[in-house]
């Protein structure tokens, strides 16, 4: 029966928040405690507020914390509305969800390998100021401007749309498939609006419960991130992610106090954040809502999103550029200021590197397999145990899931650490995969629920009719109809885990190295030459699992498209 | 069967008119070579099988067909030939199968939507809105949440959402198809009473023979190989 | 600190006694235990990996010690040394007193003063290590005292570091030779020059070495910073360092956040001259191609300060035999040679050549030369490091002086 069915399938929910939420909560614990003076290990004994003190007494604190917040904001807002924007601007053309196979490149390089990038093609010195010396500007050596590090944390912003744009607008072209959105964008035209107008009147709100979750992700990000904070923002202060994990590096241990005052600051600062920018939402809501109501067929939107989508191209052509100018790097001999290209190539770098690349490679692989097997697992048991009793709906406690997306990593990770080391687990490759999975398993059932979901639930009804039971059905029917959305998610999920380096150094002790830790730990060498490899290879291997995805439903689809017609 | 207006055919005014239409899919025709003129207040029925590409031809007059359909021929609304504007500059108006009304807009909202820009203020929009409600028996229902609506009543709002925009011509792409049965009959006379009285052209494509008594003007049947017949 | 690690604590210290004071000959045997305990060991060996040079270095390290000691070793790269602490404290705080995850550790300074005072290093096992007697102790004084701090054995040394500066010959023609000579030069030149971040060892080192020349009284350098002294000490400093200030790179309102990234900043002609802790960073680097070929080095005429890199065993080490071989490795003739090599790893050797036989001491003779690495009367004299107390207060009243 039904019920006994749903019954066995129970235990999926409670299951997949623990494997999160308890070691979130451990971390989260063993970093709130230092921050009060908690830590016996290196003589914290008791609750005191003095690392609260020593935090705000620092000097750079005020400036700190108002980098922090407002380059958050800044890139999240400029993101949001250039993605938007693009999608726009892309309703009214017959290519457009095409375009978004195309921002998988810019998806899978990760975070640290293209600010570095980026960093050399902004600063300076870099490519664009090289191009153009020294017979337009004149220069022989570098201007002394700050770009890269500008005080404002322009570069910092700069860098997150370019990364989180492409993000914004995948997860966007996925809400689009939820809500009919052809058919509101055509009736809207009929009744004289433009394809942009309509687009951002008639279909973005009804999509923004979806991509709401990927906006708040990006703020949060956008908070706390470290790796591409060293390289583009200011360091005279730096945002409070970068000071925290400034101070846990300090050689003195003491130092630990106020980095987990900062840490603890940084998780309420998202978390305010997440607060303002849903108030912030309402407003935003209520406005459009009187503007909507004008009914005026066209407005500054029209020319607005035409310039968001000329500055999608502009960033598309500065991540091909930060790309390319890494790749040319892998194989400069020497390339120096001013001039426009390396002074020679040679491919003895690779040469040099291929044997240093098979052990990380394969931990990459097998840490990523392994975290998105078991979430895709858990995911499917969790939304088939939902759909065998529909009129429960999705458990509460499921929502906790979008923890690990909001919560600062630097806030929780020492704790979870102390965590992993007390269980004897630390440095394996399992403890490494289970740190991975916190961060998997939400991007791999946010990526499947909708269309789990969305799927008509007729095809499951008519199969079992046919006498099909509830495990045939979703074998037979669910699965390969969902393919695509499986492996795109699965996709998704294996790249999250292969850009991971915060929780793959602190649950791996180091002793578990993958493209990734390796890729940043030589970024600190800054040999671009080096770099530009390892960040090759890195973005290889997610982009590989990404053109498996795309690639091989999609012929079992055509197949199957094909012969139905 | 003869209602009002529909016979009088006026090809000066807001005709809507298709000049040597040709809709092919992949290579085969859908339609073929046809020529038609809906008269300012007149209705014409397209009736056709599932799949013979009636709705494909409303979107071609929209202007909203695209890939993999290939299109020629012209439509003039009104004297203007609006081949090559886009959807939005043609002021044709569409009523689809689904009443389409959004769902993050309460009723009103949905109206004020379409209500034509000429109309300024917020009060004089409330009212024209308000009137319309009155119009469609849904006085008092502006801040309803569209989900909260019957089918009938939804209907109706969609259709008076169209009007509101004030189109110059209107296309309805099998609107009663999935009302229920005793509700089709009211919806139905709602519509076209309300349609005509505009004295705009309207192009009906449906399969319900009853729908097509219904509207009261010429019958077209699609055949064999894209053509169209007059019944 | 919990029972457990106090007794293991305890009997690791009983043990290194015992051994210590055994006879020579003892030794002898008591070596020869530890290197067949060590035979089929896996060192873990947690060292800064941000220079590929001396990453290429260990793993030749691992190949060797594999092929004569049976000991595999493992490099565990570091962003940061203080990732190692994390990692032991965490260990302590989660009570693993033995089987711990790191087996040796590249470290010094304030990194080995923190686990010391916090009793989680092994030892004292460096003076067991049969190659100690080749060690300069005599010289290179910061081979036993590290930072002000006399190590006591528990960490063993395996290459030198020397503050210099290295500038670009093609466009600096008299490289200044004192504090007060570069602080004249940059404004001359503003723009032109930078130091690492004063988080980062060395920023801070920079502000030790001006420390030096302009301390009325530099040997209160070698006692702990006191509220009472630092004032008086570092008040030129200060003063120099604000009339400097405006000309650094950026009008000194940025700093690269360490020392390759201003390596990064001189390759891409940002700055003409930076300051470096390895003497032959030039050499090394022009010949990787990371500078141009026209870089030299210099230093102060005064001297510069000098520190010994050193390997330390925490107390919960897994392979503590293992480790006491591969740290043995390090200070043999022949991989000293190779280190100080500028072809590999361009590391000034930690060794007397004095006491090494004739055909080692030709190793060291026979190395390439290179026009960017200094001579021995180039370096100059070696100034010790200050206590670490200095480098702390350094850092916080710069934080409190310049970060707004």
């Amino acid at each position: 029966m039904n019920a006994g069915r749903a019954g066995a399938l129970a235990w999926a929910p409670p299951l997949t928040v623990a494997t999160f939420a308890l070691p979130i909560a451990a971390g989260l614990a063993g970093t709130i405690a230092p921050a009060f003076g908690y830590l016996p290990a290196i003589g914290g004994g008791g609750f005191t507020l003095d690392a609260w003190r020593e935090l705000a007494a620092w000097p750079g604190f005020a400036t700190s914390l108002e980098l922090t917040i407002t380059t958050g904001f800044a890139a999240t807002i400029v993101s949001a509305l250039l993605a938007f924007g693009f999608c726009a601007w892309a309703a009214g053309r017959a290519w457009g969800p095409r375009a978004a196979a195309w921002l998988a490149p810019i998806l899978a390089t990760p975070h640290s390998a293209f600010a570095i990038g980026l960093a050399f093609v902004i600063a300076p010195s870099g490519w664009i100021a090289r191009i153009l010396s020294p017979w337009l500007t004149g220069f022989d050596v570098p201007p002394d401007v700050a770009t890269v590090g500008h005080p404002s944390g322009a570069a910092l912003v700069l860098g997150l749309v370019v990364k989180e744009v492409p993000y914004l607008v995948l997860m966007t072209t996925a809400a689009l498939a939820q809500v009919r959105s052809r058919e509101h964008l055509a009736l809207a035209r009929s009744l004289g609006y433009g394809s942009r107008e309509a687009w951002v009147r008639a279909v973005l709100p009804q999509i923004w419960r979806q991509v709401r979750l990927p906006v708040l992700a990006v703020l949060a990000y956008s908070l706390s991130v470290v790796d591409v904070a060293l390289i583009l923002a200011p360091g005279n202060p730096p945002t409070l992610a970068v000071l925290v994990v400034r101070w846990l590096a300090d050689a003195d241990v003491r130092m630990w106090f106020p980095a987990a005052a900062a840490a603890t600051l940084v998780l309420v600062v998202v978390a305010a954040s997440i607060v303002a920018w849903l108030a912030l939402e309402r407003l935003v809501a209520a406005a459009g809502a009187r503007i909507v109501a004008r009914g005026r067929r066209r407005t500054a939107l029209t020319p607005l999103i035409g310039g968001a989508a000329v500055t999608v191209a502009a960033l598309g052509a500065l991540a091909c550029a930060a790309t390319g100018g890494m790749a040319l790097w892998s194989v400069a001999t020497q390339w120096r200021f001013p001039d426009a290209f390396p002074a020679g190539i040679a491919l003895d770098g690779w040469v040099r590197r291929a044997g240093d690349l098979a052990a990380p490679a394969w931990n990459t692989i097998v840490v990523g397999a392994l975290a998105t097997l078991v979430a895709l697992a858990l995911s499917l048991a969790c939304l088939e145990a939902e759909q065998r009793r529909p009129r429960a709906g999705p458990p509460p406690a499921l929502s906790l899931l979008y923890l690990p997306l909001l919560v600062p990593q630097v806030a929780f990770l020492f704790g979870a650490q102390v965590l992993l080391v007390r269980g004897n687990a630390d440095g394996t490759l399992a403890a490494v995969a289970w740190a991975h999975l916190i961060y998997v398993l939400p991007y791999l059932f946010l990526s499947l629920a909708d269309s789990w979901r969305a799927l008509d639930p007729r095809y499951a009804r008519t199969a079992a009719s046919l006498g099909a039971s509830p495990l045939r059905v979703f074998a037979a029917v669910k699965l390969p109809l969902l393919a695509k959305p499986l492996a795109i998610a699965c996709a998704v999920a294996f790249s999250v885990s292969a850009g991971l380096y915060l929780p793959t150094l602190f649950a791996g002790n180091g002793l578990v190295p993958t493209l990734t830790t390796e890729a940043v730990t030589l970024a600190a060498g800054a040999d671009r030459r080096v770099i530009g490899a390892w960040a090759f290879v890195q973005a290889l291997v997610p982009l590989v699992v990404y053109a498996l995805a795309v690639l091989l439903p999609g012929r079992w689809g055509a197949a199957r498209a094909g012969g139905a017609t | 069967m003869g209602r009002g207006p529909g016979r009088g055919r006026d090809v000066s005014g807001g005709a809507l008119s298709l000049v040597g239409v040709r809709i092919a899919l992949a290579g085969r025709a859908l339609v073929d070579g046809l020529d038609l003129v809906v008269g300012a207040g007149e209705c014409v029925t397209l009736m056709g099988p599932s799949g013979c590409g009636k709705s494909t031809l409303l979107a071609y007059v929209a202007g909203s067909i695209g890939p993999p359909f290939a299109a020629a021929g012209r439509v003039l609304v009104g004297g203007d030939d609006v081949t090559a504007w886009p959807p939005e500059r043609r002021r044709i108006g569409i009523l689809f199968q689904d009443d389409l009304l959004f769902p993050h807009l309460s009723v009103g909202g949905n109206l004020a939507f379409a209500l034509h820009e000429r109309v300024r203020g917020r009060l004089e929009r409330r009212a024209r809105i308000d009137a319309a409600l009155a119009e469609a028996d849904l006085a008092g229902f502006a801040d309803r949440d569209p989900a909260t609506l019957s089918g009938g009543q939804r209907a109706r709002v969609a259709l008076m959402r169209t009007l509101l925009a004030e189109p110059r011509a209107l296309l309805l792409d099998e609107p009663f198809n999935k009302l229920d049965a005793q509700l089709r009959d009211g919806v139905r006379r709602f519509v076209f009473d309300h349609a005509l009285e505009r004295a705009i052209p309207i192009l009906l494509v449906t399969h319900d023979e009853a729908d097509a008594r219904a509207a009261g003007g010429r019958v077209l049947r699609f055949g064999d190989g894209g053509t169209l017949r007059d019944r | 600190m919990s029972g457990p690690s106090r007794f293991a604590l305890a009997s690791a210290v009983l043990a290194a006694l015992l051994c210590t004071a055994a006879p020579a000959g003892a030794q002898d045997a008591a070596w020869s235990d530890v290197v067949a305990v060590a035979r089929g060991q896996t060192v873990r060996w947690n060292a800064w990996a941000g220079d590929e040079k001396t990453n290429e270095f260990i793993a030749w390290v691992g190949d060797e010690v594999g092929r004569r000691y049976g000991v595999k070793v493992v490099h565990v790269k570091l962003r940061d040394t203080a990732e190692a602490v994390t990692r032991v404290v965490a260990e302590k705080a989660a009570g693993r007193d033995g089987g711990g995850s790191v087996d040796l550790v590249w470290i010094n300074g304030a990194n080995f003063l923190a686990l010391r005072e916090q009793k989680l290093l092994y030892g004292p096992y460096a003076e067991r290590l049969p190659n100690w007697r080749y060690v300069d102790t005599a010289h290179k004084r910061s081979n036993l005292i590290d930072f002000t701090i006399p190590h006591e054995g528990y960490e063993s040394p395996w290459r030198m570091a020397q503050v210099v500066f290295v500038y670009d010959g093609r466009r600096v023609g008299d490289p200044p030779s004192s504090v007060a000579a570069l602080g004249a030069w940059a404004k001359a030149h503003p723009g032109r020059f930078t130091h690492p971040n004063v988080r980062n060892f060395l920023g801070s080192t920079f502000l030790k070495q001006a420390l030096y020349e302009l301390a009325p009284d530099p040997s209160v350098l070698q006692r702990p910073a006191t509220d009472a002294n630092f004032a008086a000490a570092t008040a030129p400093m200060w003063a120099w360092y604000d009339a400097l200030k405006p000309s650094l790179w950026r009008g000194g309102a940025q700093f690269p956040e360490n020392g390759p990234a201003q390596r990064q900043l001189m390759n891409d002609g940002e700055i003409d001259v930076m300051v470096s802790f390895n003497p032959s960073e030039a050499a090394v680097s022009a010949s990787a191609g990371l500078l141009p070929d026209s870089v030299r080095t210099f230093t102060f005429a005064k001297g510069t300060i000098g520190n010994t890199s050193f390997v330390a065993i925490p107390y919960n080490a897994s392979a503590k035999e293992g480790a006491m071989v591969v740290a043995n490795f390090l200070l043999e003739p022949a991989t000293q040679a190779r280190a100080q090599d500028v072809r590999q790893m361009g590391n000034f050797t930690v060794l007397d050549l004095a006491k090494l036989a004739p055909a080692d001491r030709r190793r060291f003779d026979e190395l390439p030369r290179h026009p960017a690495l200094p001579t021995n009367a180039e370096l100059g004299t070696t100034l010790l490091e200050p206590h670490p107390s200095w480098m702390t207060r350094i850092a916080a009243e710069w934080e409190r002086r310049y970060t707004k």
